[in-house]
């Protein structure tokens, strides 16, 4: 290896981590050989170059994320993350089961509630949710389907082994960075590509907007779909724009919406059109001033009507909430054990209920060591890492905890994964997660192969989300044999014949010469 | 097409031509201004600031405020940062909209605006590039752009903008002691050798004029612009074949146009600055009535009733 890697396998047996490029002690793993070997290739000035490159072409392209109102770009690391082809057949069945499941459960929530009556979990759990929306109570949304996209966090302990660190039913972001890292990556670390076979991610957009059809409201032929987004100081505007453009349809904000009997349409400049699916990505909170906070601008009066009523298709659903609650989420297993009579693929996470009297005593007198959570908390906000937090954050923690246990977990710090990630002027071990995505249509849950890997860019921060600056890497999941896109698109009714002799290259080439000379 | 992003698209017409008008304008002016004694320089800097439509924000303005004013001031629009600005900040929100070379153009741009030396140096070198940049930014979405109703929207921006520009730039040369030669308007235009072929160098004011104001084949004069706006219109609202205009815009944009076209040439000469202002105020209300028509959320806000 390198100079680049000097002094990086000590750093990781230092961490206690699993790495996933390097067993402890030895060369890289067979999964990485291709990576490895490019990467050996290369100097310093090197990879600094490309590294910069791919920064800069990212900016250029505005492939940023909004904080605080800033556009910032979102750094993707040069060393990819890579999964063998049998890690990865794991972690697609286990995602795929996980999204049925959690579908069953809101059907169910939303419906006879069978998993109370049954006394998987109790009433109250799910009734003290903060997601939890009677407005939506007691109607099966049109189209069939709740959990269209789903994006479930895993990580990989100390051990090696995978686990859910949580499930993001409502509105889940990054795919954007997949589609992208890729095409950087393709241009930054060609070499690495070389002899093997990497499971293609292109087809995100058709699948997603397959499923977005199949599930319109009934008796509507050729469905119009749009992307609802809150607008381009959402932190994630961005994806919206480029899925919005990807799939070929309007991204919409609220204001270009209107609600009248039921059903919904957009502002054109051709007068009101129908719209039949939105894609929100708004949460629900500001989705309807009528039915949620009247003070929002970012939403539209009437969906949720609309939807109630059948007129319209909102995706995700409406109330989806409940469903990734971190404390449903500690209910999990179970629910998959309920709903399809199957034992989980992928395990949780160890993870303490607070309101339990004996776990909340447990954990208040060790909470030094654990990690705690708001159980509707996300992209890291509320989050206590107990061994990196002073004696005073610990004791505003306890009293928290103590007013609401219903609003907290915890769990054991796990030492995640690590990559092999540019920091100066070498190659560091950093802390990664993963966010697989899933798309599910009704009828099948397909897993895009791969996901977001995002990276702690701070050396030991296990903190990898964006706004906390994290980066992230291109997840490669690799085949057997050259994988090519599936169709996922509804065929074409009419079929455009080929047209072979428009160009009869010769005979037009020559005109063109005798048009020169003259 | 959606309402808001017709109107983007409209927007980011308008901004960049107007960033590439403006550039001409003081890229021209500078020159002049340069040989002027410093009294004059700031007179002549607050008449050249009011006929391209703004306000000194303080006494002593000269040369270094105008440099601001119609160059690097990003938070006004009548500035060539603050328009590309506006221009960029419209394709993010219709991004999936307009091409992503075009996107990028104007991304790169944005980023490049920082990186001039803000004197008088430093802005003839800042005009240039933002010529060539407008002119990257006009040949991508020309190429890239599919000429269906989103770029009628962007053209028909553009080509409005550009009336309002050359008539701006005819205005200055009232502007006093400036001492504008025709030459140097001409080459404001960039229309000074299509102007010498076609005249074969017999130039005189009269010429000059008519050729940036009536000549029906050169991109920026005031007829051509006018037109094409027409033209753009007319393909937006297939409406009015046979009898009348019920198209307000179409209607303004076409009485400041055959105005111009029949008017006699030494008449317009001798009250030029009035019917610049006409043309400036045609562009504005023509504006307004495309606004009222294609883009309108005035019953944003208004909730609307549910019937269960």
């Amino acid at each position: 290896m390198s100079e680049l890697f000097q002094g990086y396998s000590e750093a990781a047996a230092r961490s206690g981590a699993y790495d996933e490029m390097f067993a402890p002690g030895q060369e890289a793993r067979k999964s990485y050989g291709q990576v490895a070997g490019a990467l050996s290739e290369l100097s310093l000035a090197d990879v600094t170059a490309r590294a910069d490159s791919m920064a800069r072409t990212f900016l250029d392209r505005g492939v940023t994320f909004d904080y605080a109102g800033e556009e910032r770009p979102f750094p993707l690391d040069i060393v990819p993350r890579v999964i063998p082809a049998d890690e990865w057949d794991v972690l697609e069945r286990g995602v795929a089961q996980r999204v049925r499941a959690l579908e069953a459960f809101l059907n169910d929530v939303y419906g006879r509630m069978s998993v109370v009556s049954d006394g998987v979990i109790p009433r109250q759990l799910v009734t003290t949710s903060a997601h939890f929306h009677r407005a939506v109570h007691g109607f099966e949304p049109a189209g069939g389907v709740r959990v269209h996209v789903s994006g479930i966090d895993v990580v990989r302990d100390a051990a090696g082994t995978f686990r859910v660190l949580e499930d993001n039913v409502r509105v889940p972001s990054g795919v954007s960075y997949v589609l992208e890292n890729r095409q950087a990556m393709a241009k930054g670390l060609p070499e690495a590509f070389g002899q093997q076979h990497i499971r293609p991610v292109e087809e995100y957009p058709r699948r997603l907007l397959s499923a977005l059809r199949k599930t319109a409201p009934s008796g509507v032929d050729d469905p119009t779909v749009v992307v609802l987004t809150p607008g381009v100081f959402n932190s994630a505007y961005f994806e919206h724009t480029l899925l919005a453009g990807l799939m070929g349809v309007e991204l919409v904000e609220g204001r270009d919406l209107i609600c009248r009997g039921n059903r919904v349409y957009m502002r054109t400049t051709a007068g009101e059109q129908r719209v039949d699916v939105i894609y929100k990505r708004i949460d629900d909170d500001f989705l309807d001033p009528l039915q949620f906070r009247s003070d929002s601008m970012l939403g539209c009066p009437g969906l949720v009507n609309a939807a109630r009523a059948g007129g319209v298709t909102i995706a995700n659903a409406v109330g989806n909430g409940v469903a990734d609650d971190k404390l449903v989420y500690s209910y999990v297993p179970d629910l998959i054990r309920y709903y399809l009579h199957e034992e989980p693929v992928i395990a949780n996470v160890d993870t303490f209920r607070l309101e339990e009297k004996d776990a909340r005593e447990h954990v208040l007198d060790r909470l030094d060591e654990l990690v705690v959570k708001p159980v509707d908390g996300s992209g890291g906000k509320g989050l206590v890492i107990g061994p990196d937090a002073s004696r005073e954050e610990l004791e505003a923690l306890r009293k928290r905890v103590l007013a609401d246990p219903r609003g907290w977990i915890a769990q054991p710090v796990l030492q995640l994964s690590t990559v092999p990630t540019l920091s100066g002027d070498r190659f560091g071990p950093r802390h990664v997660d993963l966010r697989p995505f899933a798309v599910n249509d009704g009828e099948d849950v397909w897993v895009l192969p791969g996901g977001l890997t995002r990276v702690a860019l701070k050396e030991g921060s296990l903190i990898v989300n964006s706004s906390q600056g994290g980066g992230s890497k291109d997840t490669w999941v690799l085949a057997d044999t050259p994988q090519l896109p599936d169709e996922a698109l509804p065929r074409q009714t009419v079929t455009v014949r080929e047209q072979v002799s428009v160009w009869p290259v010769e005979s037009n080439w020559r005109d063109r010469q005798t048009d020169q000379q003259q | 097409m959606l309402s808001r992003i017709a109107e983007s698209l409209f927007w980011i017409g308008r901004y960049v031509e107007r960033a590439d008008g403006t550039a001409r304008i003081l890229d021209v002016h500078l020159e002049r201004l340069n040989h002027l004694p410093l009294e004059e320089q700031r007179s002549v800097a607050r008449e050249l600031l009011a006929v391209m439509g703004a306000r000194p924000q303080s006494e002593d303005f000269g040369l270094p405020e105008l440099l601001h004013s119609l160059a690097y001031d990003k938070q006004s629009a009548s500035s060539i940062a603050g328009a590309l600005s506006a221009a960029r900040e419209n394709a993010r929100r219709a991004r999936e909209t307009v091409s992503s070379s075009m996107w990028e153009g104007l991304n790169t741009t944005y980023y490049g605006l920082n990186q001039h030396r803000k004197d008088v140096v430093g802005t003839y070198r800042f005009c240039n590039w933002v010529l060539e940049r407008t002119a990257m930014v006009r040949g991508l979405a020309d190429s890239t752009v599919s000429h269906d109703e989103s770029w009628l929207f962007l053209v028909l921006g553009r080509s409005l903008e550009r009336a309002d520009m050359t008539a701006r730039m005819l205005s200055t040369r009232d502007v006093q002691s400036a001492g504008m030669s025709w030459v140097n308007m001409l080459r404001c235009a960039g229309a000074y050798e299509s102007f010498l072929r076609t005249r074969r160098a017999a130039f005189g004011d009269q010429h000059a004029a008519e050729f940036l104001l009536l000549d029906r084949l050169f991109p920026r004069s005031i007829v051509f612009a006018l037109r094409d706006a027409d033209e753009c219109l007319a393909k937006l609202d297939p409406s009015a074949q046979r009898v009348g205009f019920i198209n307000d815009a179409r209607r303004i944009v076409g009485q400041a146009r055959t105005f111009l076209e029949f008017h006699r040439t030494d008449d317009l000469m001798s009250e030029l600055p009035e019917h610049m202002e006409r043309v400036q105020k045609a562009v504005t209300q023509a504006s307004d009535a495309i606004s009222r028509k294609y883009f309108n959320q005035a019953d944003e806000h208004a909730w609307v009733g549910e019937v269960s």
